[in-house]
């Protein structure tokens, strides 16, 4: 009755062997690595890009210890990290001939040294958290309302140029909170204008309205088009970061929503946290709108009162312009932008490339507006500056337009950096910091791994005395609970943290729960009479129930933390909650399929090693 | 080995109104301290800084405290972390400052005194973050709460579910109480071990349960108290084997595990030893008190199928 049919042996060594598989990277360790990889999309990360690197280590004498390529560029491994800084520098120098204008993120990274065949199956060390690893961990707010009024400026000059083009006049059109006013004389011209502005703006609801002696229509948006524009803003967010971390050369950034208008930025191996916070925190947005150059409007303003629907803004060099609130054309009409000079003045510039649709409302603004002047304002964390208000001479066609006027090189090559970058789509805030020194984080994998060593041994020794064989076997089986967790971690790639190491170790603590009660339903029924062979049976039996309910409750409480953790109470919840699941089938199925190899195949069973069964009957006298 | 050479059932149930004194007492002297003291929250609820920085000596905390007042800090707390060259400064939010800069503000400070300041960590929450986790824990808790009571009274009967949640959550609001009492700080991990606790105890009671089931099918003519008895007698080295199994692990982290997992053992240690005792000596009077009776477990599948054995081995 103690034996198990052949499949569920193989079940449980094919387990066995899997789960030694992809825990064995763990055992080789990290090597120092150097990381290179496209800073752009349209570089291919490919053979070619493999042997170019080879090629260039090759060329200044250096040995490598394994060049590996994937998706994310080429890795490179290295015996020590003086030889990984050297090549740092090199492969900067050959990829990158122009700082200015970096082609490839070169950056510093850890390698599994785990042999070729373990990484060719998969296997990879566990991923460590940047408590463990050191790093900077930011949890980015997105400011959604300010997503929402910068769309609704950019909508409220896509009606003006509406009404305009079908030749409706309105008393002016103004974003009055989430709205947009637009007023009218007349109802006739209202009613007009409502028909061709809902055809035309899907998005906006309109409701009609009076003001005094002024006719209104009230846009606002509708909450199908606020929620694509808030989801819109985040994935542009992301995406701008994305494109600032290349340039701070992090081998393995993790960019990620984290619910609906939060953004998590962790940078492994970061220590520099001012740079990484200054470039994170850019919120740099380009607008071109047009001056107001009507005379005394300026000195009005000055005086504090703006005439109607401007602002007052200072230029680069201190002198105060008078800029038109409407926003003629935003950042996100940019496709590129290079620092440069200027072809007549030689004066530093930045050379702004504008995508089909910007270059077309560009033509047209230059051609209605040639004698004016328009302003190029960078704004920076709801700070804006005129970094330049030309005249405009001609029609600008083509889409490329040069920024230039007081700037030294270093700004040009900032600005151009910062509007390359991308511009945000709407503003952030850090609400979360966390930076972890490397040395912290080694500390913390030692106190993890020996806290759990010392109390794995400890529990291991005790059940060995107490239990004997069957204690031998419970630790076992507590041991192959270990190597599955670490298997699924592993394969997983989910995060380990401190946390997430004091969960392997309480799992390990409460995971024996299910051996004793084993054990001690086994003794139970050797002590009411039971054969050593129906003993083991009933015992297992009898104790899977317990076992089950025990295990649900303690998931149930790891799901809920799972639900509604975050940070390090999600690390510990993950890795609590695959424990239990493992420890059901190691100290269930494992440990009987030891059982049974062991005792099953005896046919004459008299004695089984689970330490002394005290029988009340025997040693008392009665 | 044996350590457990029980002969006869001990009769834990004629002292059930002691251990509920006891408990009861414990329990409103817990209420007493979390309702006059207070949890001390970590930065993680609070929302606020935290910064951690190592010596290469002993660190003269007189001195740090007195660097931090000259470069205009306030309301900062200078503790030894762990060791005497490790120091933890908790600044707590401010609205003026700038808190990107923080960090960096008050390394140059430290610097400047002693060059051998390094960073060790930094950790910066917002307000409004630090709000939602502690609204998210507390929601954490009532799922846990909610599950758990929803798994038992279908596994079990309701009288069951309803007593060991009272057992366990006595257990937890002993917890806090230890950590009001002693204004530990009560961070994020605290949190995720008191759950844990709650879910490790709440399963000590199904082990319990789970023989009082199956005692009541099995024999006859015992009493409630009697049944109870034998099901907590028969459990009884189970449960101490397993909860000094558990406690070594956590004693080991308790040892090893350095100052970030100190206070996430000692809540574990907490629970494990009021765990035992309230799952155990709390839930089954309560059990007993709520009139659970053998006609509640064999009447049902009774009526349905005669040939039913009453085999304890039914799950």
């Amino acid at each position: 009755m103690n034996r198990y049919p052949l499949w569920k042996y193989i079940t449980v060594v094919v387990a066995l062997v899997i789960g030694f598989l992809y825990t064995l990277p763990n055992f080789f360790g990290e090597a120092p690595a150097v990381q290179l990889s496209p800073a752009r999309a349209t570089l291919k990360t490919d053979a070619q890009l493999l042997s170019r690197v080879e090629a260039a280590l090759q060329g200044a004498g250096i040995s490598h210890d394994g060049i590996f390529l994937d998706s994310n560029g080429v890795k490179t491994r290295f015996k020590d990290t003086d030889t990984q800084l050297k090549v740092k520098d090199l492969l900067e120098k050959t990829f990158n001939p122009n700082p200015q204008d970096a082609q490839y993120v070169v950056a510093l990274n850890l390698l599994s040294s785990s042999p070729k065949w373990l990484s060719n199956l998969g296997a990879l060390p566990m991923y460590l958290g940047l408590d463990l690893r050191g790093g900077v961990h930011f949890l980015l707010q997105v400011d959604m309302a300010g997503a929402l009024t910068k769309r609704l400026d950019s909508m409220s000059a896509d009606l003006r140029t509406l009404l305009r083009d079908k030749n409706l006049r309105h008393a002016g059109i103004n974003r009055e909170g989430n709205a947009v006013v637009v007023k009218f004389r007349d109802a006739d011209t209202r009613t007009k204008a409502r028909i061709v502005l809902e055809d035309n703006q899907p998005d906006l609801t309109f409701v009609d309205g009076q003001d005094g002696s002024d006719l209104k229509l009230t846009a606002s948006l509708k909450p199908t088009a606020v929620k694509r524009i808030q989801d819109f803003a985040l994935k542009q967010n992301i995406t701008t970061l994305h494109n600032r971390i290349n340039e701070l050369g992090v081998a393995e950034p993790v960019i990620q929503q984290q619910g609906a208008d939060r953004i998590v930025v962790q940078l492994p191996g970061v220590q520099d946290t001012a740079k990484a916070k200054d470039i994170l925190g850019r919120t740099a947005t380009l607008e071109i709108r047009m001056v107001d150059d009507t005379p005394g409007a300026l000195e009005a303003a000055m005086a504090g009162q703006a005439p109607f629907g401007t602002e007052l803004y200072s230029e680069r060099g201190g002198s105060p312009l008078l800029v038109k609130k409407q926003v003629v054309l935003t950042g996100d009409r940019l496709t590129d932008a290079q620092p440069g000079f200027d072809g007549q003045t030689h004066e530093p510039a930045v050379h702004l490339t504008l995508d089909s649709a910007g270059a077309r409302i560009f033509k047209d603004i230059t051609r209605e507006n040639v004698g004016k002047r328009m302003a190029i304002l960078l704004i920076e964390k709801g700070k804006g500056e005129v970094v330049t208000a030309p005249v405009i001479r001609t029609e600008i066609g083509g889409g490329r337009v040069q920024i230039s006027g007081k700037m030294s090189t270093m700004e040009a090559n900032d600005t151009a950096l910062l509007l390359r970058a991308g511009s945000l789509a709407a503003p952030m805030d850090i609400v979360e910091e966390r930076t972890i020194g490397p040395s912290l984080g080694a500390d913390n994998i030692s106190k993890g791994f020996h806290s759990t060593l010392w109390g794995f041994l400890a529990i291991a020794a005790f059940m060995m005395c107490y239990y004997l064989m069957f204690g031998l076997i419970s630790t076992l089986a507590l041991a192959a609970n270990l190597m599955f967790l670490v298997a699924l971690l592993s394969l997983m790639q989910a995060t380990l943290t401190l946390p997430g190491i004091a969960a392997i170790a309480l799992t390990l603590g409460m995971a024996i729960d299910s051996n004793v009660l084993i054990n001690e339903r086994v003794r139970e029924e050797l002590r009411n009479g039971a054969s050593p062979q129906a003993a083991i049976s009933a015992g297992y039996e009898r104790a899977f129930g317990t076992i089950l309910d025990s295990n649900v409750t303690t998931l149930i409480a790891g799901i809920a933390l799972l639900a509604f953790g975050s940070g390090p109470i999600r690390g510990f919840a993950v890795v609590h909650c695959l424990g239990i699941l493992t420890s059901m089938f190691s100290s269930v199925v494992v440990s009987r399929a030891l059982v049974n190899l062991i005792y099953g195949r005896r046919k004459k069973l008299d004695k089984v090693s689970i330490g002394q069964v005290w029988k009340p009957g025997l040693d008392s006298a009665k | 080995m044996e350590f457990f050479k029980i002969r006869k059932d001990i009769p834990f149930m004629r002292h059930a109104l002691v251990f509920n004194v006891i408990s009861l007492v414990t329990f409103l002297l817990a209420v007493f301290f979390l309702a006059t003291r207070g949890l001390h929250l970590s930065v993680e609820f609070t929302g606020g800084t935290l910064i951690e920085v190592s010596y290469s000596q002993a660190a003269d905390l007189e001195k740090i405290r007195g660097a931090l007042g000259k470069s205009g800090f306030s309301d900062y707390s200078v503790q030894n972390f762990g060791s005497s060259q490790d120091v933890l400064i908790r600044l707590p939010l401010k609205s003026e400052q700038n808190t990107a800069k923080l960090g960096e503000s008050v390394m140059a400070a430290l610097s400047a005194e002693d060059a051998s300041a390094s960073l060790r960590r930094v950790e910066f929450v917002g307000p409004q973050v630090g709000k939602e986790l502690a609204e998210n824990g507390a929601m954490a808790l009532l799922v846990v709460i909610i599950g758990i009571v929803i798994y038992l009274a279908f596994r079990f009967e309701w009288r069951f579910s309803v007593s060991a949640i009272i057992a366990n959550l006595h257990d937890v609001i002993i917890i806090l109480g230890f950590f009001a009492f002693f204004q530990w700080e009560f961070s994020l991990s605290v949190l995720a071990a008191v759950l844990a606790v709650l879910g490790y105890s709440v399963n000590e009671s199904v082990v319990v349960f789970d023989r009082v089931r199956e005692t009541f099918r099995k024999a006859r003519g015992m009493t409630t108290p009697q049944v109870l008895d034998h099901a907590i007698t028969s459990t009884i080295s189970r449960t101490i084997i397993t909860h000094g199994s558990t406690q070594m692990m956590v004693l080991s982290m308790l040892v090893f595990g350095g100052e970030t997992l100190h206070y996430f053992a000692m809540a574990l240690t907490i629970g494990i030893l009021f765990g035992i005792y309230s799952s155990v000596l709390v839930a089954s009077p309560l059990v007993m008190w709520l009139g659970v009776s053998r006609e509640q477990f064999i009447k049902a599948p009774k009526a349905k199928d005669p040939n039913v054995s009453d085999d304890g081995a039914c799950v």
